[in-house]
């Protein structure tokens, strides 16, 4: 669903200092103009409760609503 | 031992049923069991807008996903007296009717079978990043959503 919006699957960004979590989410949904902001969940190193600020090398997975089972 | 090692939870396209009747017929050996549970999901073919749910399509951030699964049949393990527990979910096209999860949970008694099943199945919908695109019968598709 996210990717459909981006147009793409992965993507490698650019961060400025102390970015937090949402701040990248903001910015990213912005960009792509995702549907549904609030059903987004991010998860950082597959952690969705990880800490708010982001480092180098993290990866961040933009995450729809979960749909198993 | 058999519940701290990590499992492989996804198949490719459905679950075949005898894959439950093979799950039944590997656990008479064990006969400290004296209960199972399974929970079977099932693709519905929903109606939206005059338009049918032909299949849904699943797709998954697979490290995560299994990472979460891990970590759910071993909060399992430590809240249940359980003697094991099995858990298959389904990745790529699911036809409506086919089979997409099997959750099967054995114990000495039928409470803690059933209420291990009935934690399994909800914490797998609740935090399992794992995607559905329902696909409809004239191509069109929508992103399904967990109740």
């Amino acid at each position: 669903m996210i990717a459909e919006a981006a147009g793409k699957n992965e993507e490698t960004l650019e961060i400025s200092e102390g970015m937090s979590v949402s701040d990248l989410k903001d910015q990213q949904i912005k960009k792509y103009q995702i549907p549904d902001p609030e059903s987004v969940q991010l998860a950082v190193n597959q952690d969705l409760e990880s800490s708010v600020e982001l480092n180098e090398g993290d990866e961040v997975a933009f995450l729809p609503p979960f749909a198993g089972g | 031992m058999d519940k701290k090692k990590t499992k492989k939870v996804f198949i490719q396209g459905a679950i075949p049923p005898e894959k439950i009747a093979q799950s039944i017929a590997n656990h008479q050996s064990k006969t400290n069991i004296g209960a199972h549970s399974i929970f079977l999901g099932q693709v519905r073919a929903d109606e939206i807008d005059g338009n049918e749910v032909r299949s849904i399509e699943y797709t998954a951030y697979e490290d995560m996903a299994e990472q979460v699964f891990h970590e759910i049949r071993e909060a399992a393990f430590s809240k249940f007296d359980m003697t094991c527990a099995h858990i298959y979910h389904s990745l790529g096209e699911v036809k409506a009717g086919e089979l997409c999860l099997f959750v099967f949970t054995s114990s000495a008694h039928r409470k803690t079978a059933i209420e291990a099943c009935n934690y399994l199945v909800e914490e797998i919908k609740a935090r399992v990043p794992i995607f559905g695109k329902e696909i409809f019968e004239d191509e069109t598709h929508q992103w399904k959503v967990n109740k």
